[in-house]
């Protein structure tokens, strides 16, 4: 389990086929061996096509339009660093956007994961009804995306919704939640919060992968619960929970359905729901100024892998590998 | 058991302790789906009582809200749910054997520069879908292909989700590498071998690539709201948007009985696959 998390490609199968030498001059490929690899390319046609017509042929046209005024309409036009210096001094909403996006990930991803890792840790140990339970927890996450849990978001967190509803049993009456600036953005991290048992599925497969031997040397030594889940379940788990953050974050860092159906397209009130990606959409699917959203979208990826990076860098420092690595 | 664990006083106190967490599990598996439980029964009342009742017994049950959505846009409801499970359908047919092939290489064969593919792959699970989507836009509209599925189905015919390639490569690595040479032996070649040995043995990884394609494509909004703007094209998340769009602040009824429809396919892959959704998050997540 220790190491399992790096997604390394050194592991990939190596099956050398031994090279024939072939009368004088260097080492021919033996013949199976060239068999071997024009079959390899004949299976992997659709991804080879896919991987230059749909991924690396955007990515290339992507980072030249982020330099050039282009509309759709007319030929793009090169602007240089406009765009980007634009972005940076005179869009007070690229700004806005960033900021609620910030918010969004450093509030609702730790809230998530404490979630689901509390949840984790009661279902553990030989639980009656853990799948039971388990399945419960996990079916928000399947629809946590979709339009219709958004559409009944609105809904819940409006004027005439069922949280007031629910306050005017106790004699409360509350406000629309979605409509205002102050608590819009509040409702979207609550529907992401909502969303834990994905990560909990993970720190479940993860809890039972520690050898239960640990638990019960340790509590010989006379180690309580707590001791136990300070010295045994959390170091071991830092691999996992590292795993987590790191997925959550770049995910999260792209939600976009979720504040365009509650905000209707417009991140509003008052751009409070302005999430990075809704003003992308925005700015190149609405007002069509697709050099300009390349260039955001060109931010977004360094910010992601910023992010990553330094997510990797400090790991050093609490995710615990093990003595194997 | 019940005079033995009074007596017990240490068997005694772990029931009490047992028993309170599930009563906790219980509660906060019920606020988790009130939501869920509180929409379901809203579609069901009529729409004065929806805001007046945040309990979830309706007490008066009323089919209107279903029979109301079901016609409250262009075409009736039906009509979204086709086209949805078409794109559905067709993206879960395009993910399994493009990936399964893809996957098939990578974890068998031996090629020229096979690392660094198999980086570029791994390195494309983790592509912010936003930095390829607006030339990807500009193609498919040069290609006279927006309002059709095409920019929706295509890529995943080429393989373009190399998550499931990732799930695949992890799984065919699992199965013993003498099957490949029994079959070499018996005379197959590399296609007969991935189809009528590795193929087959798949099926687990295969299942949980077709669910998460189902629930995933289902689900999705961002580049269906991209490339599906002819009302006749609509999909039920686009759909459900234009009804929230030109309702406004009404007609709830109906719109919670027609998410509730939009929700239901997941929902029942849910039930039918989530041993193969738990495994498939489980195996992803660690291996």
């Amino acid at each position: 389990m220790v190491d399992s998390l790096s997604l390394k490609p050194e592991a990939a199968a190596p099956a050398p086929a031994p090279a024939v030498k072939r009368g004088r001059g260097r080492p021919q490929p033996s013949l199976r061996s060239r068999r071997e690899a024009w079959a390899a390319h004949l299976f992997l046609v659709p991804w080879f096509i896919g991987l230059f017509l749909i991924t690396i042929g955007p990515i290339v046209a992507s980072f030249y339009l982020s330099f050039t005024d282009y509309s759709l309409l007319e030929e793009a036009k090169w602007v240089g660093l406009e765009n980007y210096i634009k972005l940076f001094t005179e869009d007070p909403r690229f700004w806005t956007s960033l900021k609620v996006t910030a918010v969004y990930v450093v509030v609702s991803v730790p809230l998530q994961l404490a979630f689901a890792l509390a949840l984790a840790l009661l279902l553990d140990r030989g639980l009656r009804g853990l799948s039971f339970y388990r399945s419960i927890y996990y079916l928000p996450s399947l629809l946590g995306g979709s339009v219709a849990i958004a559409i009944l978001w609105r809904k819940i967190f409006g004027a005439d919704g069922l949280v007031n509803a629910i306050l005017a049993v106790f004699g409360i009456q509350g406000t629309s939640y979605v409509n205002n600036p102050d608590t819009a953005l509040s409702t979207l991290i609550l529907l992401h919060v909502w969303t834990f048992g994905a990560p909990m599925v993970i720190f479940l497969a993860g809890l039972r992968q520690i050898p239960s031997s640990y638990y019960e040397a340790a509590s010989i030594d006379g180690a309580g619960t707590l001791q136990q889940f300070k010295s045994i379940t959390l170091p071991l788990l830092t691999p996992i929970i590292f795993f987590n953050l790191v997925l959550e974050i770049i995910k999260s860092f792209q939600s976009f359905t979720q504040s365009f159906i509650v905000s209707n397209g417009t991140g509003g009130p008052t751009d409070s729901t302005l999430f990075y990606t809704l003003y992308l959409y925005t700015k190149g699917f609405k007002d069509y100024e697709m050099g300009y959203a390349s260039a955001l979208a060109w931010v977004l990826v360094v910010i992601i892998a910023a992010l990553t990076g330094i997510n990797f860098l400090a790991s050093k420092y609490w995710v615990f590998y093990g003595d194997s690595k | 058991m019940a005079t033995v664990s009074s007596r017990n006083p240490v068997l005694y106190r772990r029931r009490v302790t047992r028993g309170a967490k599930h009563l906790m599990l219980i509660g906060f598996g019920l606020v988790m789906l009130y939501p869920l439980l509180w929409m379901i029964s809203s579609s069901l009342k009529p729409e004065e009582l929806i805001f007046r009742e945040p309990g979830l017994i309706p007490s008066e049950i009323t089919f209107e809200n279903y029979t109301q959505g079901w016609n409250a846009l262009a075409h009736p409801f039906s009509y979204y749910l086709w086209n949805s499970a078409l794109i559905t359908i067709l993206s879960v047919v395009g993910n399994l054997a493009a990936c399964s092939l893809a996957a098939y290489s990578f974890a068998r064969l031996n090629f020229p520069l096979k690392k660094l593919w198999f980086a570029l792959m791994l390195g494309t699970i983790m592509l912010p879908l936003h930095v390829v989507i607006v030339p990807q836009y500009i193609m498919f509209s040069q290609l006279d292909m927006i309002n059709t599925i095409w920019p929706l189905i295509l890529p995943k015919f080429l393989a373009h989700d190399s998550f499931f390639i990732f799930l695949m490569v992890q799984f065919i690595r699992t199965l013993p590498r003498e099957l490949d040479e029994a079959a070499a032996i018996d005379g197959a070649g590399y296609w007969r071998t991935f189809f009528r040995v590795i193929l087959p043995l798949c099926t687990p990884a295969l299942t949980t690539t077709a669910i998460f394609t189902f629930i995933w494509t289902w689900n999705d909004f961002f580049s269906q709201l991209l490339y599906l703007n002819n009302p006749d094209n609509f999909t039920v998340p686009v759909a459900l948007r234009s009804f929230l769009d030109s309702s406004g602040e009404s007609s709830w009824g109906p719109m919670f009985a027609m998410s509730i429809i939009a929700l239901g396919p997941i929902f029942g892959f849910f039930l039918a696959g989530q041993k193969y959704l738990i495994r498939g998050m489980a195996t992803t997540g660690l291996k």
